[in-house]
């Protein structure tokens, strides 16, 4: 896969300070914005605790400040910048993706 | 041979000092002498209203006379002392002793000024201050049915109860233009006015009474305006005269205004007569409480046995229960000096608080508390001791919920000189050694250092300054609920409420840090649905999973669909429509625990379809995913059982849709059994009723789950307005103070007094609040609206339940496999078998 950026939607299509989950090439990726919009991120949707497609749907928040995701499931959380597991327990890392908005528009990469 | 002391007046500050002065007289070097007008020695006039609830003046005496026998004091009652001879150095009595002294100590108090109106010798006048006072009032108040009490300050709105506890019809005449004009600003006293008129007393303001009617008995007041108000009844407190009229003979210096005048150490014009109490007259000011009466008292003691003290003013920080309603001031609220004032003004909870700080926010300067003062012990501290102010200073007069002093600056932050309890001059330092010394509870604190044995109103701080030593000692407890927010769940509530606050990005504007997180956020949700009853999904960014789609989220990832059945009665037709949804969705059926049916399996992008049939037919969403009340389940009770004595699924169904989606700290679970041989288990439940022969027991705090734990019996044989009315209350106390995720048998379990302080609040208002909890929840109630009925018809709302945001697919990662006729999610072993095949 390239480089390319790859349209996912529109800013409204998605909730202020929730996640969506977005389908690229068949694979499932959580999309989050924080800060009412004003940053997004992207990350795998499923989660690497008991792989469940289910991250996009998990309550986001900041801990000392970096942005992070508490799984819906067994609330293992993730920082979305790194994708880095930061909870108790040994559970692997997310892949993150990418993103940026230009003119009203999502992209990812899918590298 | 002794010194003699003679101590005129032997009320509550000539007593204190007796006390004082005997145990500061190690070697015995004084006799006491003391005349005591009134027929009994001194009694607690500070609650003499404590008399019309059926204390006797034995329970209110300050010692009995067997005290004075065993300390030596030489007491005369009911003898006044009429003359003093300051050449010969005696006092002389109405009964005709005359007795020596070497230092006399004037301790006559005041009585209430009664305003030279025409007509107030008629009959049906009466001042309040003492016992007599109050017999004379109680016999003639039997021909009554209506009072006014002149004066709308501290003593008037207290008389004002008075005579409401005697049944009468009463009126509260003020001829400033608001109540306590002395203590309370303008907004506070509005506040008060309608708090005791929604008591039941009527507030006359900018009333000058010219003259009182009646032909030998009281029949009306005549104002200046020219109104009238017809009354059986008046009692006068307009204020106090110091009772100087032995000293005014005696030749000693008075005030311009009456009032023996004293200087620093408490000495009158005469070296060897000092005056304390109500009856001294300090820098040009009447001290009308008891406790710089008491400061007095104990100056003079330590002087006497040879030390240096003097009095040096007093502090004139009020607070007190007026009609059931905390009313507090302290320090000056119109200071000369710029500043700044911090206002909390939430009629609806009927509080009122406003702090003055220096202009820079820095330090306190004094303020107001109406309606709920619990903070006041700490900012009188704060206040008196100059001390910097948190940054958030509003965080002060948030109420804490738990009784114990709110965040803020704590006790720590005192310096070991503060004075703590002002009745027994006890300082933190006293208190903290005391505790190194091994002291190890409250009980233990009061023993050693007497403190809060007077009054009491130090207790509170007492608590929280060995609440800390502990920390410190010890275990450190955290209360904060998450980094976002440096507060407990009940604080943010209290917040919540009293600011108004209804978005999180407000709350975390204003009190918190940070973006928030998964517990803060839902934490927070669940307050704002507690508090203002705006649909959960108005707000989705704050809830968990399961409030997010309103539906449980089961280990796949799929949806558990839960409809109401309320008391777990239902028809052949509705349940033909539920057998029929989930047939259509192809969902697995089961019978839950609480008489319902949970349909499971459910795809995200399905939950709405499912709903509008379900909805359409009249069913409402079961809040099965929420932290609020499940089911109330029943037994069929009177209605078929052979046995039954009430109709426990009427009863059941009524309680069900009532409480039924109101936000909790934890879910809420409840039964109602038809006779006591309890077939619902109501005694496992959060709150479980059973029906007596003469009506309802109330059981509360049970649980079933983890940690299994029977009922409490709350009240018995209520009938059923009571019972919801203490279900009411029950729920919101709850609600109100209990921690995140808190079901209501651990809230019991660190409740302080347990069932006896519940039953205390829900039953006998202790705390006063049960009108503010049941108008609370009569909110909640009202407002209640199915949140899914909601979600169907708004398509906003709508937009999340589909898996993905970029196209129409569904996850394909969601697999079933058939189980005895019915679909379940299929294992992780299972699903690769099934992509390999
Ligand atoms: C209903 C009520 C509620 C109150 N509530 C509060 C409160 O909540 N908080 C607070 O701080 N204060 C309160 N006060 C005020 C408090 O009671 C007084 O500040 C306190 O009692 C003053 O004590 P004292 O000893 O100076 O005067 P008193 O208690 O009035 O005692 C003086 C005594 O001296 C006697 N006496 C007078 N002259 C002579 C004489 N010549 N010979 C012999 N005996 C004489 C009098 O009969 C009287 O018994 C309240 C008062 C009342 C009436
Ligand atoms: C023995 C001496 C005292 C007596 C008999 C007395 C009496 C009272 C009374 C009647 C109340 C109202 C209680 C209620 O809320 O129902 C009260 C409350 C209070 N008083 Fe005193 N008072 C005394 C001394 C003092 C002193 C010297 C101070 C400090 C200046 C003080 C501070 C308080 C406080 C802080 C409260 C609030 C208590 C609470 O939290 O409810 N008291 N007192
Ligand atoms: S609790 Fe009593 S009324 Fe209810 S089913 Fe059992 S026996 Fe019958
Ligand atoms: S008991 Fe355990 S397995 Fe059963 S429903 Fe409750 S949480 Fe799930
Ligand atoms: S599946 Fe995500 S935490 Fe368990």
């Amino acid at each position: 896969m390239s480089n390319e950026w790859i349209s996912v939607g529109k800013v409204e299509d998605f909730c202020k300070d929730l996640g969506g989950c977005v389908k690229v090439d068949g694979k499932q990726i959580a999309v989050f914005n924080v800060k009412e919009k004003s940053e997004w991120y992207a990350v795998q949707n499923l989660c690497p605790h008991d792989n469940r497609m289910v991250l996009s749907r998990g309550l986001i928040g900041d801990a000392s400040g970096t942005p992070k995701v508490a799984c819906p499931l067994h609330k293992h959380n993730f920082d979305l910048k790194t994708g880095e597991h930061v909870s108790e327990g040994d559970v692997d890392d997310l892949t993150t993706y990418p993103v940026k908005v230009e003119e009203g528009t999502i992209y990812l990469q899918m590298v | 041979m002794k010194k003699k002391i003679i101590v005129i007046g032997n009320g509550m500050v000539g007593y204190k000092f007796c006390e004082r002065l005997k145990e500061k007289d190690t070697d015995n070097q004084y006799q006491i002498i003391t005349f005591c007008e009134e027929p009994r020695p001194a009694y607690d006039r500070v609650h003499l209203s404590e008399y019309f609830a059926g204390k006797s003046a034995e329970d209110l005496s300050m010692a009995k006379l067997e005290w004075y026998k065993e300390n030596d004091i030489e007491i005369h009652i009911g003898d006044k002392a009429s003359s003093v001879d300051r050449v010969a150095k005696t006092v002389t009595s109405e009964k005709g002793l005359t007795l020596e002294y070497d230092k006399l100590v004037f301790a006559t108090g005041s009585s209430a000024f009664v305003p030279p109106v025409p007509g107030v010798d008629k009959s049906g006048v009466f001042v309040y201050r003492t016992i007599e006072d109050l017999d004379d009032m109680m016999e003639y108040a039997k021909d009554c049915k209506t009072c006014a009490v002149i004066g709308g300050g501290l003593l008037g709105l207290e008389a004002a109860k008075a005579a409401q506890d005697l049944d009468l019809e009463t009126h509260c005449v003020e001829f400033a233009p608001r109540l306590m004009p002395r203590q309370l600003d303008e907004a506070g006293g509005t506040l008060l006015k309608d708090i005791i008129e929604s008591r039941g007393i009527k507030v006359h303001l900018n009333k000058s009474t010219k003259n009182i009617a009646g032909d030998g008995k009281v029949t009306a007041m005549e104002f200046a305006d020219d109104t009238i108000l017809e009354v059986d009844m008046i009692i006068v407190s307009a204020g106090i005269r110091p009772r100087d009229e032995v000293a005014r003979e005696a030749g000693l210096t008075l005030g311009p205004r009456g009032g023996i005048l004293v200087n620093d150490s408490l000495l009158t014009s005469d070296p060897d007569i000092f005056a304390i109490g109500e009856c001294a007259l300090y820098e040009g000011m009447i001290y009308g409480l008891v406790a710089p009466g008491y400061q007095m008292a104990d100056a003079v003691a330590e002087q006497l046995v040879g030390r240096d003290a003097s009095f040096e003013g007093a502090d004139m920080s009020t607070k007190l229960k007026l009609i059931g309603t905390d009313v507090a001031s302290f320090g000056n609220i119109e200071p000369q000096v710029p500043f700044k004032e911090l206002v909390i003004n939430d009629p609806h909870s009927a509080i009122y608080k406003k702090l003055v700080v220096t202009e820079d926010g820095k330090t306190l300067l004094g303020g107001i508390l109406v309606g709920d003062a619990d903070a006041y012990g700490n900012l009188l501290q704060l206040y008196q001791n100059e001390m910097v102010l948190p940054e958030d200073p509003m965080q002060l007069i948030l109420p804490a919920s738990d009784g114990s002093a709110p965040g803020g600056a704590g006790v720590s932050d005192l310096p070991d000189s503060a004075q703590i309890c002002s009745c027994e001059s006890v300082s933190k330092g006293d208190i903290c050694s005391a505790i190194e010394d091994g002291a190890c509870s409250i009980s233990d604190i009061k023993k050693c250092t007497k403190a809060g044995t007077g009054c009491g109103g130090c207790m509170p701080l007492v608590t929280d300054l060995f609440k800390a030593k502990m920390k410190e000692s010890g275990v450190e407890v955290s209360n904060a609920l998450c980094e976002h927010f440096d507060m407990t769940r009940q604080e943010m509530y209290q917040t919540v409420r009293a600011t108004g606050i209804k978005t999180f990005d407000e709350l975390l504007e204003k009190h918190g840090k940070g973006t928030g997180c998964e517990t803060c956020k839902p934490a927070a949700a669940s307050i704002f649905a507690s508090t203002w009853n705006v649909p959960i999904l108005e707000q989705p960014s704050l809830n968990d999973t399961n409030d997010a789609f309103l539906a449980n989220m089961q280990q796949d990832g799929t949806y558990s669909v839960i409809p109401r059945i309320p008391g777990g009665e239902i028809t052949p037709d509705m349940l033909i429509i539920i057998g029929e949804v989930s047939k259509q969705f192809g969902l697995y059926m089961k019978i839950t625990g609480g008489q319902r049916i949970d349909m499971f399996g459910a795809k995200l992008h399905e939950l709405p379809e499912i709903w509008k049939i379900l909805v359409d037919a009249g069913f409402e969403s079961g809040h099965a995913y929420a932290k609020s009340l499940r089911t109330v389940k029943s037994c069929v009770g009177s209605t078929w059982c052979r046995y039954g004595v009430g109709d426990a699924v009427g009863l059941a169904i009524r309680v069900e849709n009532r409480y039924r989606g109101i936000r909790s700290p934890h879910k809420l679970k409840s039964a109602v059994s038809g006779c006591t041989r309890e077939c619902a288990e109501a005694q496992s439940k959060d709150f479980g009723i059973i029906a007596t022969e003469h009506g309802w027991n109330l059981y509360v705090c049970g649980n079933g789950g983890m940690k299994p734990r029977h009922t409490d019996l709350l009240a018995v044989d209520l009938d059923e307005e009571t019972l919801i009315k203490y279900i009411d209350r029950f729920l919101m106390y709850y609600i109100k103070t209990a921690d995140k995720l808190m079901r209501t048998s651990t809230w019991m379990d660190q409740l302080e007094g347990g069932i006896e302080h519940l039953k205390d609040v829900v039953i006998n208002d202790s705390l006063g609040i049960n009108a503010e909890l049941e108008a609370q929840m009569e909110h909640l109630v009202n407002t209640y609206e199915c949140e899914w009925k909601n979600a169907i018809n708004d398509p906003e709302k709508l937009k999340r339940f589909k898996h993905f945001v970029n196209c129409e697919d569904t996850d394909e990662t969601i697999e079933f496999v058939d189980e005895r006729g019915q679909i379940r999610p299929a294992s992780h072993e299972e699903k690769k078998q099934l992509v390999e095949v």
